[in-house]
């Protein structure tokens, strides 16, 4: 297998870019849509396939220093690429059902799956650049395609939900060009001018003489501009409005995929001012941010009648969790971090799948509107109330268990940040399962339509693999995630 | 010639600030487009600067894309959108001109205090370039905080796209792609904007963000 692999005429680590390039430019061209829409189920198939040789076969990077791969970029693109392709067969019902109601258009769909593509290729490119200026350019990239399906509706919420992201995700993009360009400045004097210090392996090597207040400005400027693209409080302003406006199957991508790339930009800066010991810890910033995140969402959930924006803050919440681990850092915490996004990206993305097609047969996105899920639908309202158990923190479920860590590994080193880190998760759990109870029970809301077709296989798939890692953890992801932790520092 | 070399690019750089002033406080459409395209003569000219003095030729293409993008293209086509959108009156500012300005100087002194303790061993021209690149940019955000207009938001973002330009060429040697692509994508985001100015007009009738915002009645 593995030497199948690697006589292949072209490495798998540029398949994961060329497939979705070329698919970007064949759908956009594609009248037919739902020809277009298998053709999207299919590269993204394809793509993810491609990422799955990386675990057997690491290829390696390319002369020029453009793109690598390591265990910390392939974890990012094995799930970013199976999120994808997930949602992309989603897409293809839930897009359907747009079409015949008349809210999208054949010419809107072409645009809609070309960009689908393009934003796998910019993720594709953004984890596994090596160089960090195109690291920048392909999150650019990516915010650029979202910001376009995001507005795709052409309604006032919808350009206006559009509008915003693009302001503030071009802002935070923005600065984080200018935290780029310091770290540039910090790596020059050291390993000389050109190309070579902008390549990511070359910084890292090279992090522990360069001068660290330069270092330490750049980081401020990295986190306050990628922060913008986690969705962490309060730069977060973007994030709600993006999931609830845009057709359903972005805000699973969004949730699912894009913060994490941004996350993954955070960490290799993290990385770097590690490896420097004058440095400013960068550390006690996103555990301060991660608790704003964690707490402020929490409170807003109870305030939510939307239901995918109510499921837009809880993501805000879990991001924020996340950047608490990996701000805690050290090997159990890093574990806990790497677990619960993984936990996050298919949770949360299941539950958008349920709530997408929940607003196609109620008609609303509405909360109030929508009751007694299990009785008309049993199979979306079960499958949803088993998402928000996952998300809130319910044991047996994954999410349960990397919370679980988290908190444990907190109280044992910092009992005093591990109290509002519970607090928060009480608070938010306590708005789930009270929005919840409303939704999936009771006597049922009308549905406007009945004829819709269900498409769960995607659902039901992402909430086994929730359900099976709350239980038991195959041991090579276990090694592999301590293997990561231990790099994260 | 060194010092003289130093001294012209900190007259540039520190001409890129003077102009973001003037931005802040033009308070009509037409002068605001006509002290952006200001701001990117000063900025190619810098940029023309600094490839003489570094003697890259790169940054000639640098320049040459901010003069004639920068400078010319997009001014005159937001003009013209600008006067077939209709909304060539005056535009307000947020809490004033005077607190406007007095908060750009803060922050002006707040990227010389920061950029210049922080870029201490980097070499002279570079280091003023940073401070004064993100005094633009911190400027350029001003400026869209303070605007509720579509249009002078575009312009802060630009200006401060400009800014980024201006750190990007002082930092010597930085690779090309980089430049390039940050070129590249003022062109992408200005189609990105001119669609959505587009289908705002076709929605609102108007351009004016404040309206957007306005609309959001029985939604949270």
């Amino acid at each position: 297998m593995m030497d199948l692999i690697a006589a292949l005429p072209v490495v798998p680590l540029q398949t994961l870019l060329v497939i979705p390039a070329i698919a970007a430019v064949v759908l956009a061209l594609v009248p037919a849509y739902r020809i277009g829409a298998r053709l999207n189920v299919i590269a993204s198939g394809l793509t993810f396939l491609a990422a799955l040789t990386l675990l057997v076969h690491r290829p390696p990077g390319d002369s020029g220093g453009y793109l690598f791969v390591d265990d910390l970029n392939i974890v990012f693109v094995v799930l970013g690429t199976f999120v994808g392709f997930t949602t992309s067969s989603f897409s293809a019902s839930y897009i359907g059902h747009e079409i015949e109601i008349g809210r999208l258009t054949p010419l809107h769909l072409r645009f809609y799956h070309g960009m689908y593509q393009a934003l796998s290729f910019a993720m594709n490119l953004g984890l596994l650049a090596d160089n960090i200026g195109l690291m920048w350019v392909a999150i650019e990239l990516a915010t650029l395609t979202t910001v376009l399906m995001v507005g795709i509706y052409r309604t006032h919420d919808a350009l206006e939900a559009a509008w915003k992201y693009f302001i503030l995700g071009s802002v935070g993009i923005a600065l984080a060009l200018f935290g780029t360009i310091l770290v540039y400045m910090a790596a020059r004097p050291v390993i000389g001018e050109g190309h070579d210090a902008m390549v990511w392996t070359a910084l890292v090597a090279h992090a522990h003489a360069f001068s660290p207040e330069l270092l330490n400005v750049a980081f401020v400027f990295l986190m306050l501009g990628y922060g913008t693209k986690v969705g962490l409080a309060p730069l977060h302003a973007w994030l709600p409005d993006a999931h609830a406006e845009g057709p359903t199957p972005i805000s699973a991508v969004l949730s699912g995929l894009l913060l994490n790339v941004a996350l993954y930009a955070l960490l290799r800066f993290k990385m770097l001012l590690a490896a420097n010991p004058l440095a400013v810890a960068p550390g006690p910033l996103m555990v301060t941010l991660g608790l704003i995140s964690l707490i402020f969402a929490a409170f807003m959930l109870y305030l939510r009648r939307d239901i995918k924006r109510l499921f837009a803050y809880s993501s805000i919440e879990h991001m924020g969790i996340i950047a608490f681990a990996f701000g805690m850092g050290g090997p159990l915490a890093n574990f806990a971090g790497l677990l619960h996004m993984t936990m996050h990206s298919l949770t949360k993305s299941a539950i958008f799948f349920a709530v997408g097609q929940i607003t196609q047969v109620k008609g609303t996105q509405r909360i109030a509107d929508i009751r007694g899920l299990t009785e008309s639908h049993p199979v979306l309202g079960w499958g949803l109330v088993v998402g928000v158990a996952a998300i809130a923190g319910l044991p047996p479920l994954g999410i349960f268990t990397s919370e679980f860590l988290l908190v444990t590994s907190t109280f044992a080193r910092q009992p005093l940040l591990a109290l509002p880190l519970v607090f928060g998760m009480v608070i938010a759990f306590g708005a789930l399962l009270m929005r919840l109870s409303g939704i999936a029970f009771g006597k049922p809301s009308p549905s406007i339509t009945q004829t819709h077709r269900i498409s769960v296989l995607p659902l039901l798939v992402h909430l086994a693999l929730v359900f099976a890692a709350g239980l038991w953890l195959p041991g090579p992801l276990v090694a592999w995630f301590q293997n990561v932790a231990r790099m994260l520092g | 010639m060194d010092r003289f070399a130093l001294d012209a690019a900190h007259m540039l750089a520190g001409g890129m600030v003077l102009v973001s002033f003037m931005l802040l406080y033009q308070n009509r459409m037409f002068g605001l487009l006509n002290v952006y395209a200001l701001h990117a003569v000063v900025l190619s000219l810098s940029v023309a600067w600094q490839a003489h003095v570094q003697d890259a030729p790169h940054l000639w293409v640098t320049a040459t894309i901010a003069v004639v993008l920068k400078a010319i293209v997009i001014p005159v086509a937001l003009r013209r959108m600008v006067i077939r959108l209709g909304v060539h009156r005056t535009i307000e500012t947020v809490g004033g001109i005077g607190p406007t300005m007095l908060m750009g100087i803060g922050l002006v002194a707040l990227s010389m205090v920061v950029m210049l303790h922080a870029a201490a061993d980097a070499d002279p021209i570079a280091r003023e370039d940073l401070a004064l690149a993100l005094s633009v940019i911190l400027l350029g955000l001003l400026m869209m905080v303070t605007r509720h207009n579509a249009v002078s938001q575009i312009v802060g973002f630009m200006s401060l796209e400009n800014g980024l330009i201006l750190a990007a060429t002082g930092a010597r040697g930085m690779p090309l792609v980089v430049e390039i692509s940050i070129a590249f994508s003022v062109l992408v985001a200005f189609i990105v904007i001119g669609v959505f100015l587009f289908r705002i007009r076709e929605r609102f009738d108007s351009v004016d963000t404040q309206a957007i915002d306005d609309y959001r009645g029985g939604r949270e």
